[in-house]
């Protein structure tokens, strides 16, 4: 789950990190009333769960409130990237002198959480790890003794930062690291934290939180924003199904994170699209497997539906059920391409026996039907 | 005798009080497994499935019953502490089922297991099997057959799939493990790769990835530098978005790293044989198996 821009800086700020002085405003007229509460030069920007707000348009700085209001009023409802803006962060516009970077992220290799500092602040740490690698520097974190101040000077010594500023940014290093293990954070970054004058701001930051860790974090798992997420995948989280929406026309429903992508790059290898990913999860009951079907045929796109099913925990009876419960409370005007293996396949086979869908036995054989019935062709 | 599981294991249950645990104890049992011990804190003195003694602690059924492998069906909350617990009363190999324990929680599991002898598999796996021997584990023990290929993966029922096509064509399996869909996990592909070069009963080996992080790239520099066996491999997630969390929650492709492209190009490059899809698996292995 991903945080906006406003509730990471404020995370920040709670672990004293120095932010600028900002004002949230959902219209242009807050957003004047906010210019003139701080007083000054303010960047107006906009709140969405993207990358690329600058590059949009979603980013402006303006002089006078009457610029806030003007800037706020072309940023409000402005779509960037399919999302809409519906807020935006009225900032007091820092006196940049150089931008440097700052983030803290799970090192799945090491098993450790990094911290890297990077001289290009600013822009994608992706693209400066492409591009110039040995310009971000990173320290391991041992668990059990947090971030140490000799690694932050490491840091600090790595992307030349100018002497006077090392115990200050020292100091942020480590709030920044215990940002992230209090949020249980999969990511927090500051970029750019500028240097401007004699003190270090955190001018944008982003936290991306652990979705198995909100159990612990109520208040944090409160600041999800409902329209960053699509609505069939929200509905597809209140049944327990894991799906995202692809823009194929083969809906796919197996049982297995591993074998549902396996599916669906089948599908892809046989000449077809995949519509999305749903994996119904280890033994799905027949009203499970009912929701799962109704979210994938409510997608316009699907021409087609392929059921993959290896039964294990998950038995192939009560998937063909569940099966035929949909059926009958749907229209389902697409040709299903079915393929039941494993713990009770027999009787699976028996119950959709009545419902004359086309079968398959091997995966191959499923994706090859399933293809070839979403082009209208008789499989 | 095959890796990590076999006629030697004792096995404790963790949670074997618990739906969950209850019924795949009784599985296990089923398929043959020494199950010695239930570990169900408050709950012991009394009996579970299949006349399983429960004690409160791990420590207690490790005393009083030899168990030197253990099996973790606890909620996400409680299973960090049960593994600790585990590998404090000695445990040799840890199986951790559970799905959905916190990545910071696991990194500090992994961190005090490195200071312990314990091995452990997972979390959000689904176990380890040497046919015939041992079930430790969830899978549906009637599809796998005694052999000598070798599956290592960090699927469920894709690892079933696979397992069912070998069978189907003939093929055992020495042992198959499941090493788990999370970010921070016990046990690594390399870590099962030198396993099974090692191991005598194991001819050759399957290596089931998938996008997300960068073990099988390490994987491929290992197979290319050490290993004699035979490796064939496939990675699922070749359509996956980047960005986007399949299932798993180490399945994404994030800042253009892990992806399914270059991990097939990775395990190309040292000599593995790359599957375009599960079935052709099977029938890569056969082929190597009719040229021995």
């Amino acid at each position: 789950m991903n945080l906006h821009e406003y509730q990471s800086k404020r995370i920040f700020a709670n672990f004293g990190i120095p932010i600028p002085e900002g004002i949230v405003a959902s219209s242009p007229a807050e957003a004047r009333d906010a210019a003139t509460r701080l007083g000054g030069p303010v960047v107006v920007k906009s709140q969405v769960l993207v990358g690329g707000r600058g590059k949009a348009g979603g980013i402006k700085l303006a002089k006078t409130p009457d610029a806030a209001e003007e800037a706020a009023a072309a940023i409000l409802g402005m779509n960037i990237k399919g999302l809409t803006v519906k807020k935006v962060l009225v900032d007091q516009a820092a006196d940049i002198m150089t931008e440097i970077y700052l983030g803290a992220v799970l090192d799945r290799a090491r098993g450790r959480v990094v911290i890297m500092a990077s001289s290009e602040g600013g822009v994608d740490i992706e693209q400066v790890a492409a591009e110039t690698p040995e310009k971000i520097v990173t320290v391991p974190v041992h668990p059990f003794l947090g971030l140490r101040d000799h690694q932050a000077r490491i840091l600090a010594e790595g992307i030349n930062l100018p002497k006077e500023h090392t115990r200050r940014f020292t100091a942020i290093a480590k709030s920044l690291y215990n940002a992230y293990v209090s949020s249980d954070a999969s990511l927090a970054e500051i970029n750019p934290l500028v240097i401007t004058g004699s003190d270090l701001l955190a001018v944008d930051g982003k936290i991306s939180l652990d979705d198995s860790a909100l159990f612990r974090h109520p208040d944090l798992a409160e600041l999800r924003d409902p329209d960053a997420e699509d609505p069939s995948e929200q509905k597809a989280r209140r049944f327990g199904l894991s799906y995202i929406q692809l823009d194929g026309e083969i809906g796919c429903m197996v049982n297995g994170a591993g074998l549902a992508m396996a599916t669906m790059d089948i599908v892809k290898l046989y000449g077809g699209s995949p519509a999305n990913f749903l994996d119904i999860g280890g033994g799905a009951q027949a009203d499970k497997v009912a929701a799962a079907l109704r979210l994938i045929l409510a997608d316009a796109r699907v021409k087609a539906v392929l059921i993959n099913i290896f039964g294990g925990i998950t038995r192939c009876d009560e998937v063909a059920r569940g099966i035929l419960d949909a059926i009958a409370t749907l229209d389902v005007r697409v040709p299903f391409v079915v393929r039941l293996v494993g713990t009770n396949e027999e009787e699976g086979r028996q119950i959709l026996s009545e419902a004359n869908l086309a079968t398959a036995s091997s995966l191959a054989d499923a994706a090859r039907k399933a293809v070839a019935a979403a082009e209208g062709e008789t499989a | 005798m095959s890796i990590l599981v076999g006629k030697d294991t004792r096995l404790a249950v963790q949670g074997i009080t618990g739906r969950e645990g209850a019924f795949h104890t009784q599985q296990m049992i089923d398929y043959g497994t020494n199950v010695v011990a239930g570990v169900t804190p408050g709950k012991g003195g009394e009996w579970a499935v299949g006349n399983t003694p429960v004690f409160d602690t791990v420590l207690e059924a490790v005393q009083a019953t030899g168990a030197n492998t253990s099996i973790v069906y606890v909620p996400a909350r409680f299973a960090p502490d049960a593994i600790i617990e585990a590998a404090d009363a000695g445990i040799d190999l840890i199986v951790c089922i559970t799905e959905g324990i916190p990545a910071l929680d696991m990194v500090q599991v992994r961190a005090y297991l490195d200071t312990t002898g314990a091995r452990l598999v997972g979390p959000n796996c689904p176990g380890l099997i040497t046919p015939g021997e041992a079930k430790v584990g969830i899978m549906p023990g009637h599809i796998h057959t005694p052999g000598n290929v070798g599956l290592v993966s960090r699927s469920g029922t894709l690892t079933y799939e696979v397992v069912y096509a070998l069978t189907a064509r003939g093929i055992g399996q020495s042992t198959a493990i499941g090493i788990g869909g999370d970010p921070i996990i016990g046990t690594k592909f390399i870590d099962v790769l030198e396993m099974f070069e090692d191991d005598p009963a194991t001819d050759q080996v399957v290596l089931i990835g998938e996008i997300g992080g960068t073990d099988e790239q390490i994987a491929a520099r290992y197979i290319a530098e050490h290993m004699t066996k035979p490796v064939t491999a496939f990675i699922a997630g070749q359509t996956a978005p980047p960005g986007r969390r399949m299932g798993h929650a180490g399945a994404i492709i994030s800042g253009g790293e892990g992806t399914a492209a270059e991990k097939i190009a990775a395990l190309r490059a040292a000599g593995a044989q790359v599957a375009r899809h599960p079935e052709e698996i099977a029938e890569m292995v056969a082929a190597n198996v009719s040229l021995a």
